[in-house]
């Protein structure tokens, strides 16, 4: 095979992945609406839980908006790798030609598309119900539309690691959420800082720094996590 | 280049017959110091000007502290050893390691807390350090559960020792922006004013404990990374011959 047909090969095989992996999770709705449910409903909570006071949520808004934010990306992590495991075609794609990185990050992103940028649109109305700063809007979606994508990448790895367990989800949480610690922290002050009026560049930035690093790790691990929970 | 060695110190009937007497060696090391350690600086060093006999947990405290660090990165070598040479015994060595440095994280925690009632009065408060530790802690219990989940012995050494590798990437990221959050939102009324100096009546004894913590760690290590081996090799003929003597 000359390099030119196994170049043309491989972009081909690239773009029929992400055309099943797009089709794949456009299909299940439910999938796409019950992390947004989730978080629209803690949401709720927080108001029943602690208080009703607008001075009081519009401090909590930036910090619980991504906690919760955090924890609905964590509930959809599961179902990351799970089907195609359940059904063998993870197998396949393993054995494949294709390098199992891209694959990966195909699927991170298409997690990312149908979990990270509707919770990202979803924001400005918790924003809203939380009495959010309306000069923090854009910088929240902002920073969830960065911080959201990190999310999913460093979760892969987590979900890599746990698919093969057949209750995995409790573990695959226990193992993802100190790896998010700076995430976390670096999103609710960006959003924080927008809402007192201060600088948030720095904060943003890092986020930036943060996933592209994540961009160029994750999926190595990921994969690297997958061979071997394939071959047990 | 030549592998070799290293695939025979990687086997696990060799390393055990090697380090029975590693064994009684740094059993005996790490309770002679310990003692030593301890009655020197609970009871010999001078009082603190300032913080009166309560500074004297820091002969538990900063050992354990450190080594607790360390022992993650012992912890996630071992397991990357382990994934790219595929000896047997990083995996042992590793799982070992998970449980010991938990412990220690755990009891630096402990008496961080015990030193914090009387000195700032409270409990806990969201400094920097402590933390990370927390964070540290809940790390290395990622790594236990992991390990845990999985009946099958391969798959659960080789999928914690990714989880390892991927957290000792992100140890010192965590600790930076733990680090960075806290100058940032933390009142300055509660300052950990570590002194510059110390002197060194208050030195020796702690330099004394830190040997004796490290002599601890591995003394433990490699009592159960050999009880691990029992376990693991219980098939094998040599360790077949080791029970009988043992029960004769």
């Amino acid at each position: 095979m000359n390099p030119a047909t196994l170049d043309y090969n491989l972009s081909n095989a690239l773009r029929a992945s992400v055309a099943r992996e797009l089709r794949i999770s456009t299909r299940q709705l439910s999938e796409l609406f019950n992390p947004l449910l989730f978080f629209l409903v803690v949401v709720v909570f927080i108001p029943l839980g602690i208080s009703s006071d607008p001075a009081l949520l519009t401090k909590l808004a930036p910090g619980m908006i991504w906690v919760i934010a955090l924890l609905a990306t964590l509930l959809s992590l599961e179902g990351l790798f799970k089907g195609d495991f359940e059904d063998g075609s993870l197998e396949q794609m393993v054995i494949s030609p294709l390098p199992l990185v891209w694959l990966v990050l195909i699927k991170v992103f298409s997690h990312w598309l149908v979990t990270g940028i509707p919770l990202t649109l979803l924001a400005p109305v918790l924003g809203l119900m939380l009495f959010l700063p309306t000069d923090a809007y854009w910088i929240l979606m902002l920073s969830l539309f960065l911080g959201t994508a990190s999310l999913s990448l460093v979760g892969s790895i987590g979900a890599a690691l746990t698919v093969s367990l057949r209750r995995g989800g409790l573990v695959l949480s226990l193992i993802v959420m100190p790896l998010y610690v700076p995430i976390l922290i670096f999103g609710a002050d960006t959003v924080n800082s927008a809402a007192h009026g201060l600088s948030y560049a720095f904060s943003l930035a890092v986020l930036g720094v943060f996933l592209l690093f994540a961009l160029l790790a994750a999926p190595f691990a990921a994969a690297g996590a997958l061979k071997i929970s394939v071959n047990t | 280049m030549n592998w070799q060695w290293l695939h025979r110190f990687g086997s696990p009937k060799w390393f055990y017959e090697k380090t029975g007497l590693w064994v009684v060696a740094l059993g005996l090391c790490s309770i002679t110091l310990l003692v030593v350690g301890a009655v020197w600086g609970l009871g010999f060093a001078p009082e603190d000007a300032k913080q009166g006999n309560s500074y004297r947990i820091i002969y538990i405290h900063v050992p354990a502290a450190v080594i607790s660090m360390a022992g993650y990165y012992i912890m996630a070598i071992a397991g990357g050893v382990g994934l790219i040479w595929r000896t047997k015994l990083s995996f042992i060595v590793m799982r070992a390691a998970a449980p010991i440095g938990a412990w220690l994280t755990f009891a630096a925690l402990f008496t961080g807390a015990v030193w914090g009632k009387p000195t700032w009065g409270t409990w806990w408060v969201w400094d920097a350090r402590i933390t990370s530790m927390l964070i540290l802690l809940f790390l290395y219990l990622g790594v236990i559960a992991l390990q845990q989940a999985f009946q099958h012995q391969d798959s659960a050494d080789k999928t914690s020792a990714i989880l390892a590798l991927v957290g000792m990437v992100n140890v010192p990221i965590i600790y930076k922006s733990v680090e960075w959050w806290t100058t940032l939102h933390q009142p300055a009324s509660i300052k950990f004013t570590q002194k510059s100096t110390i002197d060194p009546s208050m030195l020796y004894p702690l330099m004394i404990m830190f040997v004796a913590f490290y002599a601890f760690y591995f003394w433990c290590l490699l009592r159960s990374a050999r009880a691990e081996i029992l376990r693991r090799e219980q098939k094998t003929a040599w360790v077949g011959e080791i029970l009988m003597k043992g029960s004769r």
